[in-house]
Parts: C-alpha cells; structure tokens; sequence
C-alpha cells in the first residue's frame, strides 16, 4: 500500500488571512433516500454526529455529516477510520438501496482563517457569505472562480473548504491572490 | 445575470452555477414514430421573445436538474420548478398569465 499524501502536502499562505493545507482528511460519500431512518442511524452511528437537514454541516472535533445534495451526505472523520467506517457503513445498509464509498483521496482540504476569511471567499464565490446568510452549521455547495468547491464554517473566522484534488493548486494559489497583504475590503 | 432559485437544495444559484439544458417539456418520440414526429423531438425548438421553459441543473452546487420559466428579453424569473414535471404548475402558469397577458409557448397558454 502506497503512503497517502494529502495534495498541497502542508502548504500555507498568511495575508489579510491564513491559508493552510489540512492534510489528509477521511471522507465517505453516501448516496441513498436521506429521509430512510435506517440510513439515518447508520451514518450518525459512523460519523458520531446529528443528522443534518437541508444545506446543514454537523461537526464535532474532527468529524461531521455535510448534506451535499437532496439525496447525498459526505462523511468526514479521521483518514485512518475511513475504510473501516466505510464497511460498517456499507454493513448497516444491505438490502436497503444506496451507495457507499471511500473517498478520502479524492479532495482537499484548505482552512482560511483570520477575520478576513468571508471576504477572501466573497472574492471567488458568485454564493452570498455574508453573515446574514451564511453562517455556523450551514454548507455552501458553489464554486471559486473556474473550479468546484464546498465551504463551511469550521469557526468563529474560519471556513474550511474542499475542492477536487487535481484542482487543489489551483485553488490554493486563487486563495492566496485574494488573501494578498493589502487586499483588505471591508465589506463584512 | 440570471438567478434561478434551485427547487431541489433551495439556493438562490448564480447563472454561473448552473448550466443551461436547453429547452423544457419535450416530448420523446423514439423507434416506430412517424417520421415528422421523430424530427419534430431532435431538432424543432421554440426560439422565443418572451416566456420561455427551460430545463437548467445546478451544476456548481446540488447537481440536479429542474425546470424554470422565465421572459428572454427581460430575464425576469417566473418560477422554477420540478424535473419531474410534464407541464408547468399552475401557480407559475397564472404569475406568467398576469405578467404577460395573452401568451402562448407551445400548448401552454
């Protein structure tokens, strides 16, 4: 078995606010009918968190449930567990319809902190991040700038955002432009 | 710019999430049709100034497909709506009605 790295391997940026890479992170997608209360307790089982309602993130250190679609959830925990709880999950499920599967390499991880954090994604993003409408629990399926990305709040002043993998410089270097010192707006 | 309202996630998604998928409510005519039905399906579309139905999917956001009703030359929204659905629903059919009166898009009026 080969050695897991994550994409950006560490890398981090500080300008109006702080860009880092957060390393390999454990991801399951489930697809299947989310209103299934068998389904429903065999992911909250997996990830240790309430089930989330429509554009809803439930997080606790290091793992969580993100509602991506009207009939897909992402699993996230530690990337050790994730082949495991992907079979317990795939377990609990058979002989109801749905789909599980370990994709934990398939992405990246980014944080962007610092009080400037909303506006550097407000940058990129055609999806409304002012306080008023996007905040705490709440994820934000969109894009920045040409690629796909999700983002919610990992914190006070911190998003944390997922992107492909093979897009993940990109990404990476589309943040650090819009966090440049000196590229404060003040909206928020 | 366009923002159409995604029935299935509730985003109010920026024209550049979506992606266009041409023209609402066709109607399939597949092996044993007639000739003119078959052409009809592939290749007639109505190319309208005013109401329009089209079918868009939320590409950058929940990733499905839906329906909206909106005018060509103003960009003004009058609803959206299910993929699941062979025609309008009334509800839009009546806001276009007191918008536009007297429209006709195919055999909605």
């Amino acid at each position: 078995m080969s050695e897991a790295r994550s994409a950006l391997q560490g890398r981090s940026f500080d300008g109006i606010a702080r860009i880092e890479d957060m390393g390999l992170c454990g991801m399951i997608t489930l697809r299947g009918d989310l209103d299934d209360g068998t389904l429903q307790k065999a992911v909250t089982s997996v990830a240790g968190v309430d089930f989330p309602g429509r554009r809803k993130a439930s997080l606790a250190e290091g793992r969580g449930l993100l509602w991506m679609s009207p009939d897909e959830i992402m699993v996230l925990l530690p990337h050790a567990d994730a082949p495991g709880a992907a079979r317990t999950l795939a377990a609990a499920l058979s002989g109801t319809h749905h789909l599980v599967a370990e994709v934990s390499d398939a992405r990246a991880v980014l944080r962007v902190s610092g009080p400037a954090a909303r506006e550097v994604l407000a940058k990129l993003t055609p999806a409304d991040v002012s306080p008023a409408a996007f905040g705490p629990g709440e994820i934000c399926r969109t894009r920045l700038a040409q690629a796909a990305a999700a983002f919610w709040m990992s914190g006070e002043d911190s998003l944390d955002v997922v992107c492909f993998r093979s897009v993940a410089q990109y990404v990476f270097d589309l943040l650090a432009t819009a966090a440049a010192p000196g590229g404060e707006v003040g909206h928020f | 710019m366009l923002i159409l309202q995604c029935p299935c996630c509730g985003v109010d998604a920026d024209e550049t999430e979506l992606s266009p998928g041409g023209e609402a409510h066709l109607k399939r005519y597949g092996p044993g049709s007639s000739e003119d039905d078959f052409e009809g399906y592939l290749f007639m579309r109505e190319n309208p100034k005013g109401v329009h139905f089209e079918r868009w999917r939320h590409a950058h956001g929940c990733g499905k497909w839906f329906h909206a009703a909106r005018c060509t030359v103003t960009l003004e929204v009058f609803g959206t709506y299910p993929a699941q659905s062979y025609a309008p629903p009334q509800d839009i059919l009546d806001r276009i009605a007191a918008r536009r009166p007297g429209w006709r898009w195919r055999e909605f009026a």
